[in-house]
């Protein structure tokens, strides 16, 4: 890990970008089935050192976007269009084993449940050391001590004592940790997360979350994290994409994004996330949900649930606009209260 | 910064959000607890923990102890020599077919005057190495059917289950009683072999199962997504974690083996080279004396019932300890 130069974080926006993905497009087909397209033409850099969120509620595509990023989607019963370039390579071009060799040396990924992400009947230590004994050509004895520092550097107390440890015997956030540490074993330059504090309790998240942000500024690690907790995002990402039905909806920079949501959807998430001050409002949620949707060929999707349409929303389908860093795929955008 | 203007608000959220996430101190970073455990404490050493106290476990394992035991002792503690006619002077084909117990003979002989206990004694030998050898081999080509199936997936997946659909749709006593008459001269072997391809398709058909239930676990595509090769997440990952029903199977299929090849001696396809005895082979010699000596037919029969007994206790509380809904 040591080896990896630390990126300068002032200069990263100047960078050429690490990940390139354009127009990712990815449709389920089964037999007898009409097609499902859960990725609808999604493009988003990530440059080195930063950090971008994809965000959004169930079913909006996030995940699907990172497994086709990864080329871990199944092999069959799918069809994946688009570039996601890295580096100069495009991943959705390579063969299965150039892919393998890359994932988990080049790209990483941590998932949602730590638990059910461990072999259960494999100890700790030997998960770890298999990314290094795989793409670094290491004897498992070699790559002990070094397991044993990376769970150091993760924050897992008596790392010697845990190598041995099988996941059942650590707790939540401890496996979680461990995760971390098999994803950075080979100092990857893009990690991607997947909402990785969903299935942890509060305290635990604001300490993976930490670890995440010290890991990813050391390294310089670019770091795409996927999540539909806009407190994730707010705390963690340089750029926020709002992801809807398959499609980004909104994009910008972190504060612009929450200070000015354009979007009537960021804004609705924004006003439904709890509140414990004396504002005494009571919650307001997006009525309805995904099953509304309307297709993207011929409307806005967003068009049934949103708190503003206007007529052409459900004749004409929005293009994604760029002006000054942001984009927004709206006819009639939210007021900048200013 | 003025609570009046929204702006301002809106970015005191977002601080405030980051905070409850993001923003967490080096203090807190430290984990404060863990789940009070001992290392190294495995799936066997948990399950292990709970068999102990498990009675039932307890008076199967015991049985089948006690049997394996015997087995290999047995050549050293039976009285006599199996295989040699001791009372055969006093078999009487007309009036006294079977020699009846007397000093140094507790149980009797046999029609040939071998007495009764040793061939009883020394039968558990080669009973057990008919259930451990046929067990084995029906797991063997078990585990290799399975893994084809369903480790590849796809047409061999397809072939090899469609084989061994068809297997499975023949009754496994008729299936064993087919093969074993294959053979132009039975001999052990051919007894063992039959036997074990009853249990091919049902190792096959379990594995597969559980390793396409694997296929699509999360710990899987973690180690995809780390770059593991595809052999590697097939032995190391999937198979280790598949493997669990199929060793309590193999318990079960240990009592199901002997009983079956006793009813292949039973029915007369059985090793005829009797001078090493086996229980199945002895029941089998006893039926023609079944009305006036029952008792030819009825102790190795209870041997067989006490040892299968053993044996699927054992299997039953080893599926229960294993059972991942039962650990934690």
């Amino acid at each position: 890990m040591t080896a990896t130069a630390t990126t300068p974080r002032t200069h990263r926006h100047g960078d050429e970008p690490l990940l390139s993905v354009r127009d990712l497009r990815v449709t389920f087909t089964r037999q007898g089935e009409e097609p499902f397209t859960a990725v609808d033409g999604v493009s988003f850099d990530v440059r080195p050192g930063q950090t971008v969120g994809l965000v959004g509620e169930s079913g909006c595509g996030k995940s699907v976007t990172s497994l086709a990023i990864m080329g871990l989607l199944p092999t069959r019963g799918n069809r994946v269009e688009g570039t996601a370039t890295f580096d100069g390579t495009d991943l959705l071009r390579l063969s299965g084993s150039d892919m393998r060799d890359r994932r988990g040396r080049d790209i990483a990924m941590i998932f949602q449940d730590p638990l059910s992400s461990l072999n259960p009947v494999v100890p700790v230590g030997r998960q770890v050391t298999e990314v290094l004994e795989r793409h670094r050509g290491m004897s498992r004895k070699a790559a002990t001590p070094l397991a044993r520092d990376l769970l150091q550097r993760v924050g897992i107390p008596d790392p010697d004592r845990r190598l041995k440890d099988y996941p059942h015997q650590m707790s939540g956030g401890m496996r979680q940790r461990a995760l971390i540490a098999m994803a950075l074993a080979c100092a990857p330059r893009l990690l991607i997360a997947d909402e990785p504090t969903t299935a942890l309790d509060v305290t635990i998240q604001a300490q993976i979350l930490s670890l995440l942000k010290e890991l990813v500024q050391d390294t310089g690690t670019a770091l795409v994290m996927i999540t539909h907790d806009l407190g994730v995002v707010a705390g963690l990402c340089d750029e926020v994409n709002v992801l809807y039905g398959g499609r980004i909806v909104e994009r910008g920079e972190r504060h612009e994004l929450f200070a000015e949501p354009r979007h009537p959807y960021t804004n609705g998430l924004l006003a439904s996330i709890p509140r414990l001050d004396s504002e005494r409002a009571p919650l307001t949620p997006i009525p309805g949900s995904v099953s509304d949707n309307l297709p993207w060929t011929s409307a806005c999707a967003f068009a049934p649930r949103c708190s503003q349409p206007v007529e052409v929303c459900t004749r004409q389908t929005p293009a994604l606009e760029e002006s000054a860093g942001r984009a927004l795929r709206c006819f009639n955008p939210v007021e900048v209260t200013r | 910064m003025s609570p009046a203007n929204p702006m301002n608000r809106r970015k005191d959220r977002i601080d405030e959000l980051a905070a409850t996430s993001g923003g967490g101190t080096a203090t807190l970073v430290r984990e404060a607890g863990a789940v009070d455990e001992k290392p190294g404490v495995s799936l066997i050493a948990s399950a292990w923990k709970r068999l102990r106290r498990n009675p039932v476990f307890l008076i199967g394992a015991t049985i089948s102890l006690l049997f394996v035991v015997l087995a290999l002792v047995s050549p050293f503690i039976a009285p006599h020599d199996p295989a040699v006619g001791y009372l055969l002077d006093k078999v009487r084909p007309q009036s006294n077919p079977v020699p009846g117990p007397e000093p140094g003979f507790p149980l009797g002989a046999d029609d040939v005057g071998r007495d009764l206990l040793s061939r009883l004694i020394v039968g558990s030998q080669q009973t057990l190495l008919v259930g451990v050898v046929a067990t084995l081999f029906g797991l063997a080509g078990g585990l290799v059917l399975g893994i084809l199936a369903g480790a590849f997936g796809g047409w061999v997946d397809a072939l090899v289950m469609r084989v061994v659909d068809v297997l499975l749709s023949i009754p496994s006593l008729l299936l064993a009683f087919s093969i074993a008459a294959l053979a132009t001269r039975a001999t052990q072997l051919t007894v063992i072999i039959a036997v074990a391809a009853v249990q091919v398709p049902i190792f096959a058909r379990l594995l597969r199962g559980s390793l396409l239930a694997q296929r699509h676990s999360d710990h899987v595509l973690a180690a995809r997504a780390l770059g593991v090769t595809e052999r590697a997440v097939v032995f190391r990952h999937m198979l280790p974690n598949a493997l669990g029903p199929v060793i309590v199977q193999s318990t079960l299929v240990l009592a199901t083996s002997i009983i079956d090849a006793a009813a292949l001696s039973f029915l007369g396809l059985g090793n005829p080279n009797d001078r090493r005895p086996e229980w199945g082979q002895m029941l089998g010699r006893a039926q023609q004396y079944i009305y006036d000596s029952p008792h030819l037919a009825v102790y190795p029969a209870l041997c067989i019932i006490f040892v299968a007994l053993g044996f699927t206790l054992m299997g039953e509380s080893l599926r229960e300890a294993l059972d991942p809904k039962s650990r934690r």
